[in-house]
């Protein structure tokens, strides 16, 4: 696990509150073009979506967004009616060859941190790829992750990664 | 005096409650005085009433005291419906100065008709409700209640305005509009049916206007039974004091009945309309106290006379004195209505259960409906409840268990299962009037 000795001193100086993404969750029945409207109504606001997540079971949906003004983009949702639940995230960028993620959860769960779900950025960055994690502690999870070595993307670097 | 408040004969209105406070003696003496005049008027007047009299071998003499009341035949919605439309009227057209109607859910409307002085009744009654629900001369009382043939818009109306209160004839709808003369107008006390209120606060929300903030103090709702989870739910996020009202156009429309500042039963306005309590499956009269179907008897009705009418509402009747004072009787809130009742693998069930159960389970009320299908010859059920930011979870996992809690209360409430689906705010339509809860699909 390599982390850029800069990159780290920046986010430390940041503080461990910055660190964190503000993810977006909200409600969809789980039925063909439920997924159109509320990425309509975001768009028409000219708000970018970094990355999106949909989980689902049989019956409904929850899509998961980070987007740069989170919270325009909630107030937005909201007025249009939607359920809309903010969750803070963790990016981590891993290497992406085999067994980089592998070595990545390795150490997250030597730390007993317990991850509630995690998917994948869109973009990657240089040789490695980002992770955004949903931990149960996402305070104590930025915490370890940094006294490990591992690299927390915070969402200016994000943001940076947009072409 | 008070022979004078309680003589209709003399017309107009008057200071609103005083009826409700009649000794017992003086109450029953007025009843049976108006129950011998109303019995002789249908006898006359109504063919229907007569002929049943007349099979039963009784005249209008038979009623020598209350008790008497129990040998009349009854009066049925279908008598309504078989007589359409004026069959029942015991006054000549020419003394009727209004007719209603309310639309039944299959097959023909039911009219009734009302005389001069029968609308200055509906208006004391009326007066008489929202005066128990503490409104005064003063308040300023929008009434979204729908106007028109439905009884409840013109009930409201002509009640608010013989007790002094500034009305805005708003009716149902348009509820954007609803919202701003609220707060323009200093509104204090607004009527509609409950679903149409809680539709308009979460409405109110989305504007970012918020009832609790506003002059609002009193919501009387009434056109639909409603459980007193939907009570609470609308009295603290409108920050109001929320009053169920009881009536139906067959006996006069909204006015029949209310609730005082107890909040405990609602008082029947019994010196104009009778109330027993029957064995639905028999007939038989039910002592005060015990549940069973609610029958009323228009006591001072001239144009359409209702002699034991069977309502289809069940409830009990309350005899213990009241806290507000009032000695007229209460009845228990109406938490069933027979003709909402459905039959479902045997089980008879009420929405009301449904919406029981759903008030164990924080923040899923007040949006919900019941889907009715069928099956390869097998009854299914199938409830749909909005998703509230209270229930929302990011992870499948916590949905999955509110949606597992909220099939478990239902199921333990019914003994039967639901299929539970959770669905998008707003996808359940909006009532402006009476809630549609049930959706049968069975016999599509």
């Amino acid at each position: 696990m390599q982390t850029t000795a800069a990159g780290r001193s920046i986010s430390l100086k940041r503080g461990l509150k910055t660190m964190k993404l503000q993810q977006l969750s909200l409600f969809l029945e789980n039925r063909p073009g439920r997924l159109d409207a509320p990425l309509e109504a975001i768009a028409a606001e000219g708000i970018n979506i970094l990355t999106l997540s949909l989980a689902d079971s049989a019956q409904f949906g929850i899509l998961r967004l980070i987007v740069r003004e989170w919270d325009k983009a909630k107030e937005v949702l909201e007025k249009a009616g939607w359920v809309v639940s903010l969750t803070e995230v963790v990016a981590v960028d891993v290497p992406d060859r085999p067994g980089g993620l592998a070595e990545a959860l390795k150490i997250l769960e030597g730390a007993d941190l317990n991850i509630e779900y995690m998917y994948a950025f869109s973009l990657r960055r240089g040789d490695k790829a980002i992770l955004i994690f949903r931990f149960e502690d996402p305070d104590r999870a930025v915490q370890v992750l940094l006294d490990k070595g591992l690299h927390v993307v915070d969402g200016e670097e994000l943001i940076s990664l947009v072409p | 005096m008070l022979t004078e408040l309680w003589n209709d004969a003399e017309g107009g209105f008057h200071p609103a409650s005083a009826p409700d406070f009649l000794p017992e003696r003086a109450l029953k003496e007025v009843q049976l005085r108006r129950l011998r005049a109303v019995v002789a008027r249908a006898y006359q007047n109504v063919e229907l009433f007569r002929d049943r009299m007349e099979e039963r071998g009784l005249t209008p003499d038979a009623i020598q005291s209350l008790e008497d009341i129990q040998q009349l035949p009854f009066t049925v919605k279908a008598d309504l419906r078989d007589t359409y439309p004026f069959g029942l009227f015991a006054s000549p057209m020419s003394d009727v100065v209004r007719l209603h109607a309310s639309s039944g859910t299959t097959g023909k409307p039911i009219v009734v008709a009302y005389t001069r002085e029968d609308v200055d009744v509906w208006g004391e009654v009326m007066a008489r409700t929202l005066a128990s629900c503490g409104l005064h001369r003063g308040d300023i009382l929008q009434n979204a209640f729908g106007y028109g043939l439905f009884t409840g818009g013109l009930g409201a109306h002509y009640g608010g305005e013989a007790l002094g209160a500034t009305v805005i004839p708003i009716s149902g709808g348009n509820t954007d509009r609803q919202i701003m003369l609220i707060r323009d107008f200093n509104v204090s006390a607004l009527c509609c049916t409950p679903s149409y209120f809680t539709h308009m606060v979460e409405r109110a929300r989305e504007l970012g206007v918020d009832l609790r903030e506003l002059p609002l103090r009193v919501g009387i709702f009434g056109a639909e039974p409603w459980t007193d989870g939907m009570r609470h739910h609308i009295e603290s996020e409108a920050g109001i004091k929320a009053y169920d009202i009881y009536g139906l156009s067959e006996i006069i429309g909204p006015g029949v009945a209310s609730e005082c500042d107890a909040q405990d039963g609602l008082h029947i306005f019994e010196d104009h309309f009778y109330p027993e309590i029957i064995d639905p499956e028999t007939g038989e009269a039910l002592p005060d106290g015990e549940e069973g179907e609610l029958v009323l008897t228009t006591l001072s009705k001239k144009a359409m006379p209702m002699i034991r009418y069977r309502t289809r509402d069940i409830t009990a009747l309350i005899t213990e004195p009241c806290a507000c004072g009032r000695t007229i009787r209460r009845m228990r809130r109406i938490g069933r209505r027979s003709d909402d009742m459905f039959i479902i693998r045997g089980v008879n069930v009420f929405p009301s259960q449904v919406e029981a159960a759903l008030l164990q389970v924080e923040g899923t009320l007040p949006h919900y409906q019941i889907i009715l299908t069928r099956d390869q010859g097998l009854d299914r059920m199938a409830v749909e409840v909005e998703v509230t930011p209270e229930v929302f979870s990011d992870k499948i996992k916590g949905l999955e268990e509110v949606r597992a809690r909220i099939a478990q209360a239902i199921e333990h409430i019914l003994g039967i299962r639901v299929e539970l689906r959770l669905v998008e705010p707003h996808s359940i339509p909006r009532s402006e009037g009476k809630a549609k809860r049930v959706i049968d699909r069975r016999n599509d």
